[in-house]
């Protein structure tokens, strides 16, 4: 392992501290219990708080500002906050309008803001994300993983909220993008977490993980490394598919959002090449891609690789979508 | 049950789980993320280190005190489970009382019951529960028939170690393993694992 790492258990303060002084016009940064809000506290609008392990920056911090969330609950590496990180982050940033979790669906994620939001004196509610389809028979299982669809769906009702919804309005629109997004990774290598010192997973220089999680879990099948374009393909085959099964698939011409998201380690370079021909064999379906976003927006720590997501657009989600948003990470139109 | 035994538990199983690290860190590795060592090193080391605050307390304030604790600490699904477990434990000791086998029977499968509600998790899903269900149920009864703690102890490791194997044919149905389908087959699932330490751990005290 080659890291920048100073002493491995205090990676996580000291990368949230150079987070905020990075940011501090933005976000402020609150320890033991960790968690992040934003600068300058927002009023009368729902407050929308997220939060998950740690290691797939920008997620979530990078999403605070104006136009998204109000604060974040960052947990160690991989690992669910606790529920005093998002009982002390929602005491913060109550607003009077209730409190908006948004959470991954993973095990730890969902019990630990289940046992926040059970012992939340304030009005509350959860969106639940699960746009990875990768998991295929999720009826027998914890469900679909939530992946970089989360930061649509946090883009989304972060910029509802601003306009001074309800809460049960918001959490509406954020299980409505949610619904309406499908998302696939692959990895050309595995991340290495650091306090683990090692890689999370072997694979060799001819082989990929296709559906892959964003903590390095093993995903569909082992395959052999191909031509971008046989990869990408069957990334949007699997994305299509699954649109097929949900009832999403249009029968004439539909917008969509076109995310791809790199994991850590592969470069924009390549992230390009992937959007290209991904929107090119959307456009075969029917899906004409009128919004995108090309980066490293959920990643995987240091994992090389990348993920397809395509949210269905109607007037609504296009309109939240293209408002003005401030954040460390994501900023435009205002 | 007493504090001091509590407290020794505790103080054991660190020192059980510390020295199984390669063998945690590599069953995660292959059914899941990585964090499963570091999660339970971190919350054993936090309760081992809770020795003052727990010595004058009744034995249930100290497993309250301990889940409290827990469910700060860990984080991921370990911690609201492991927390779960001994709140609920604590409760089941507050109201019925602690003074017999059978009590403390009780307050454990409470516990397992809590786990089981928290999780939405039953046998068979290859996590933690395939053996702690078999556990508790063995428990109860052996302490219903009135069994002294040498037998149950004894019987409980053999029981541990059977529900931890037997998640090593087990597709996971639950918990990170869950994406994995037929890939997760034969790989003992890793929160059995740690669980079955602890409980042999624990058990081997009262052997003693």
């Amino acid at each position: 392992m080659k890291k920048f790492i100073n002493k491995v258990d205090n990676i996580l303060v000291e990368s949230l501290t150079g987070f905020a002084k990075a940011h501090h016009d933005l976000v402020e940064l609150h320890l033991d219990p960790n968690f992040l809000t934003r600068a300058e506290k927002a009023q009368n609008k729902v407050a929308i708080i997220s939060g998950g392990g740690s290691g797939h920056e920008p997620l979530h911090a990078g999403y605070i500002g104006y136009g998204m969330l109000d604060a974040a609950c960052p947990g160690h590496v991989f690992t669910s906050p606790t529920p005093d990180q998002m009982l002390m982050a929602a005491e913060a940033v109550h607003a009077d309008k209730g409190i908006l979790f948004i959470v991954k669906n993973y095990a730890g994620d969902v019990m630990n803001f289940e046992m926040a939001a059970e012992m939340l004196p304030f009005e509350h509610a959860t969106v639940l994300t699960s746009d990875d389809c990768a998991v295929v028979n999720s009826t027998y299982t914890t469900g679909r993983r939530g992946v970089a669809g989360t930061v649509i769906v946090e883009k989304c009702v972060g910029s509802l909220a601003e306009t001074g919804a309800d809460l049960q309005t918001c959490k509406a629109l954020g299980d409505k993008v949610n619904n309406r997004t499908a998302s696939i990774g692959v990895a050309l290598t595995s991340c290495t977490v650091p306090a683990a010192g090692r890689a999370t997973f072997d694979i060799s220089d001819t082989e990929i993980e296709m559906g892959v999680g964003i903590h390095g879990e093993p995903g569909r099948r082992r395959e052999t490394m191909r031509p971008a374009d046989e990869i990408i393909g069957d990334c949007v085959e699997a994305i299509l598919m699954d649109f097929k099964t949900r009832n999403l698939q249009p029968s004439k011409k539909h917008e969509a959002l076109l995310l791809v998201n790199g994991f850590g380690a592969t470069p924009l370079m390549e992230l390009y090449l992937i959007y290209n021909t991904a929107a090119k064999l959307f456009n075969l379906h029917n899906l004409e891609i009128s919004r995108s976003l090309v980066g490293n927006y959920t990643t995987a720590l240091d994992m090389a690789g990348a993920s397809i997501t395509l949210c269905l657009l109607d007037d609504e989600i296009k309109q939240h979508w293209d408002s003005p948003v401030h954040t460390a990470a994501l900023r435009w139109g205002k | 049950m007493k504090t001091e035994f509590i407290i020794e538990a505790a103080l054991a199983i660190q020192q059980t789980i510390l020295a199984n690290e390669s063998t945690l860190e590599s069953l995660d590795r292959e059914i899941g993320d990585g964090d499963h060592y570091i999660n339970m090193k971190r919350g054993a080391t936090t309760v081992a280190a809770m020795q003052a605050d727990l010595v004058s307390l009744k034995p249930d304030e100290a497993l309250n005190k301990i889940g409290m604790k827990l469910l700060s600490t860990i984080g991921g699904a370990s911690g609201p489970l492991l927390a779960s477990f001994f709140m609920s434990m604590a409760k089941v000791l507050k109201e019925n009382g602690d003074e017999s086998n059978l009590k403390i029977a009780a307050a454990f499968a409470g516990g397992v019951q809590a786990i089981i509600q928290r999780g939405k998790a039953g046998l068979g899903e290859k996590t933690m529960l395939d053996v702690l269900i078999p556990v508790s149920n063995q428990f109860v009864l052996l302490a219903t028939q009135n069994c002294d703690v040498k037998l149950i102890c004894a019987t409980l490791i053999n029981i541990a170690e059977q529900g931890m194997l037997s998640t090593k044919d087990l597709i996971a149905t639950k918990g990170r393993a869950a994406g994995l389908g037929e890939r997760a087959i034969g790989h003992i699932d890793p929160g059995a694992k740690s669980c079955q330490l602890m409980i042999e751990t624990v058990c081997k005290l009262c052997l003693k």
